[in-house]
C-alpha cells in the first residue's frame, strides 16, 4: 500500500521534470533548429525562387521545377545516377551477404573484421585518389598487370568505364561496414531454427535461402535502406577522380546540384534539383519498406 | 556449389553448426583470404607508393616495394623539402602546409566532436531519463532529421554561414557540427533508456539535481557507449568532405587535409601527377584513422556492429 503511494507520489513529482528537459535539450534543439529545420525550410523556398547570392532572392513559382523536368542534364543525372546505385548496391549487397555468412561460420576472429573495416574508416576522397592511381592508364598497378598477360590496357575512368569503375571503388569502401551490420543481424536468428532444418536434412544452400535470407529480411530491408539512400547522394568519390565527365557520364545529382550552385550560382535552380532528389530518396525508401516488409520480422509468428 | 549440395543431402548427422565438411571450411578460407588480400592490397601500395620517388615509378609499375626508396615524398607533403628538391623529384615544387592542414583537422574534428556529443549526451538524457509530455514527439523530429539527405542541406546552411560571415574559417567547418547530431541523440537516448532507474530515484530522494545525475551517475555508467559514439562521429567529421569543401577551401587556415588532398591533385601536372607526392598525402591524412584502428579496433567493429540494431 505504502510503496504503491510512493509510487504516485514520485509520478507526480516526475511531472515537473519539464524545466530540466528543457535545459538539457536547449543546445540541441537550437543546433537542430538552426542547421536543420530552418535550412529546410529554406531550401524549400528557394526553389520556388531566382537566386545567385548577390541579389535578393526572386519568387518564380513553380519555374525551377519545369526547368528541371525539360532539363537533359537532369534526366541524365538519374540516370547515371541510377547506373552508380544499381552497380554499386547490387555487388556490394551480395558480396557482403557472402563476407557476412563467412565471418558467421567460419571465423569469430576480431582482427579479419578490424581489417575488412579499415577502409571504410579512411575517407572517400583519400580511397578514391589510391584507386584513381592503381586503376592509371599508364602508370597504374592493375594496368601494368594487364600488360604483363598480354591484354589491351583497359581506360578506367573513360566514356563506358567511369561508373562501373566509380561504383566498384565505394563498393570495397563499404563492403566491411556492410557485412559488419548484416553479420550482427545473422547473429539474431537463433541457433535451434538451424539445428531444426539440420533434423529435416536441408544442405547449405538450402538453408541459406529457406531459412537465413527470410529470416534476415528485417534486417537487410533496414541496411537496404540506409545503404540506397547513401549510394544515391554520391558526391565525394567523383569529384575527387572524374568531376562529372568524361562527357556526362558521371554527372550525378550531387555533381549536378554543387555545380549549379558553385559554379553558376543558380541556387535557386539547385535547391530545386536538391528537392526533386530528396522526393526520389523518400519515394525509393517507401516502396522498399513496402516491399521487403522491413517493419515485420518473420522470428515473432 | 555442387560439393556443398551433395554434403548437405547426405543424412550423415551434424552435432554441431560449425561441424562442416573439409573442402567446404577450406574453400570458405581461400574465400576469406581474397578479401582480406583485396582489402589490404590497396593500401599497402598507397603506403609503398608513398616511400618510391615519382620519377622511378614508369620503370617499375609492378614493384610490390618502394621502387627507389625515398622519404622524400613524405617530407615533400609536409613542406620539408625546398622546390629545388621536390621538383627532382618530380614534385610540383608546389609549397604545401600539410601540418596547417592536419593541424586544421585536428582541432576542427576534435573541437565538433567533444561539443557535439556532449550536447547530444545532454539532449539524450532528456529524452531517455527525464519524463515530460510531449518529449517523444520531439525525439521524433530528432529521427527525421536523421533522414534529411545530407546534400539538401548544404546549400542553405552554406548561405547561412556566409550571412554570418563564416566563409573560410574554421569556426565554420565546426559549427554545423557543434551542438548536436541526430544519430548521437538517437543511439544515446537508447543507451541511456536502458540506465537503472531506481539508482536516478534513489539520488533523487537524497536531494540530487538533474546536472549531478547526469555528470555523476548516467554519463559514468554510459562511459563506453559515450566513447563509441564518439569515435564513430570523429571518423565521420575527420573525413568529410563536402561540407569543408565549400566552406573552407578558400584559406589556408580553414581547409582541412580531405580538402587539401583533392586541392593538391588537381594543382599537379596534368599527365605525370605526382603520385608519390599524392599517396604520401593521402597516407599521412590516413594516418590518424589507421591509428584510431589499432588502438579500438575491438571498440570499433564492436559498435559498427550494434550501431544499426539497437534501435
Amino acid at each position: 500500500m505504502s510503496q504503491k503511494a510512493a509510487a504516485l507520489r514520485q509520478r507526480k513529482r516526475r511531472k515537473t521534470d519539464v524545466a530540466p528537459a528543457l535545459v538539457f535539450m536547449f543546445p540541441a534543439i537550437l543546433g537542430l533548429s538552426i542547421f536543420v529545420l530552418a535550412p529546410g525550410l529554406r531550401g524549400i523556398y528557394l526553389s520556388f525562387t531566382e537566386y545567385n547570392v548577390f541579389q535578393d532572392p526572386k519568387f518564380i513559382g513553380l519555374d525551377n521545377y519545369e526547368r528541371a523536368l525539360q532539363d537533359p542534364l537532369v534526366w541524365n543525372a538519374l540516370w547515371v545516377t541510377l547506373q552508380y546505385v544499381a552497380i554499386n548496391i547490387g555487388f556490394q549487397t551480395v558480396f557482403a551477404l557472402i563476407l557476412a555468412v563467412l565471418m558467421h561460420r567460419f571465423t569469430r576472429s576480431v582482427l579479419i573484421r578490424g581489417v575488412l573495416l579499415v577502409p571504410f574508416l579512411i575517407s572517400n576522397v583519400i580511397v578514391a585518389l589510391v584507386w584513381y592511381w592503381l586503376l592509371d592508364f599508364n602508370l597504374g598497378y592493375v594496368n601494368a598487370l594487364i600488360d604483363l598477360i598480354s591484354l589491351d590496357r583497359m581506360p578506367f575512368f573513360g566514356e563506358d568505364t567511369a561508373m562501373p569503375t566509380i561504383a566498384m571503388i565505394n563498393v570495397w569502401r563499404h563492403l566491411g561496414y556492410t557485412a559488419l551490420l548484416i553479420l550482427a543481424g545473422l547473429q539474431t536468428i537463433p541457433k535451434d531454427v538451424y539445428e531444426a532444418a539440420q533434423v529435416d536434412g536441408a544442405g547449405e544452400i538450402r538453408t541459406f535461402f529457406g531459412i537465413t535470407l527470410p529470416l534476415l529480411r528485417p534486417v537487410m530491408a533496414f541496411i537496404l535502406v540506409l545503404t540506397v539512400t547513401g549510394s544515391f547522394q554520391i558526391f565525394e568519390t567523383i569529384a575527387a577522380t572524374t568531376g562529372g565527365g568524361p562527357i556526362n557520364v558521371t554527372r550525378t545529382f550531387s555533381i549536378l546540384i554543387t555545380e549549379r550552385a558553385w559554379n553558376s550560382y543558380q541556387f535557386g535552380y539547385a535547391s530545386a534539383i536538391s528537392i526533386l532528389l530528396m522526393l526520389i530518396l523518400i519515394t525509393v525508401a517507401i516502396v522498399q519498406m513496402r516491399l521487403l516488409r522491413g517493419n515485420e520480422s518473420d522470428l515473432s509468428r | 556449389m555442387t560439393i556443398l549440395n551433395r554434403r548437405g543431402a547426405s543424412t550423415e548427422a551434424r552435432d554441431e553448426l560449425q561441424s562442416t565438411s573439409k573442402s567446404a571450411r577450406a574453400v570458405a578460407y581461400v574465400a576469406l583470404t581474397i578479401f582480406v588480400l583485396l582489402t589490404i592490397f590497396p593500401l599497402w601500395f598507397m603506403i609503398r607508393t608513398a616511400l618510391s620517388t615519382t620519377r622511378s615509378l614508369p620503370s617499375d609499375p609492378l614493384s610490390l616495394v618502394p621502387v627507389d626508396f625515398t622519404l622524400g615524398a613524405l617530407n615533400r607533403v609536409l613542406g620539408l623539402a625546398s622546390s629545388a628538391e621536390a621538383i627532382a623529384e618530380g614534385g610540383s615544387g608546389q609549397s604545401l602546409n600539410f601540418f596547417q592542414y592536419f593541424a586544421n583537422s585536428a582541432i576542427s574534428t576534435t573541437g565538433a566532436t567533444i561539443s557535439q556529443v556532449f550536447f547530444s549526451a545532454a539532449a539524450a538524457y532528456a529524452f531517455g531519463v527525464l519524463r515530460w509530455p510531449g518529449r517523444d514527439a520531439i525525439f521524433f523530429v530528432f529521427l527525421f532529421a536523421m533522414t534529411v539527405p545530407g546534400i539538401f542541406l548544404v546549400l542553405p546552411n552554406y548561405l547561412l554561414a556566409r550571412e554570418l560571415g563564416l566563409l573560410n574559417t574554421l569556426a565554420g567547418v565546426m559549427l554545423p557540427h557543434m551542438l548536436m547530431a541526430p544519430f548521437a541523440v538517437f543511439f544515446l537516448r537508447q543507451v541511456f533508456l536502458g540506465t537503472n532507474m531506481s539508482i536516478v530515484e534513489a539520488a533523487i530522494i537524497d536531494g540530487a539535481n538533474h546536472v549531478r545525475i547526469f555528470f555523476q551517475i548516467v554519463l559514468p555508467l554510459a562511459r563506453a557507449q559515450v566513447m563509441t559514439v564518439f569515435i564513430l562521429q570523429y571518423i565521420g567529421i575527420w573525413n568529410d568532405y563536402l561540407w569543408p569543401f565549400y566552406i573552407g577551401a578558400g584559406a589556408e587556415e580553414s581547409k582541412t587535409l580531405t580538402v587539401a588532398l583533392g586541392v593538391f591533385r588537381s594543382q599537379t601536372p596534368q599527365g605525370s601527377p605526382d603520385w608519390a607526392g599524392l599517396m604520401a598525402g593521402s597516407l599521412i591524412a590516413a594516418l590518424p584513422m589507421l591509428l584510431l584502428m589499432i588502438l579500438f579496433g575491438r571498440k570499433i567493429v564492436s559498435s559498427i556492429q550494434n550501431s544499426g540494431l539497437k534501435g
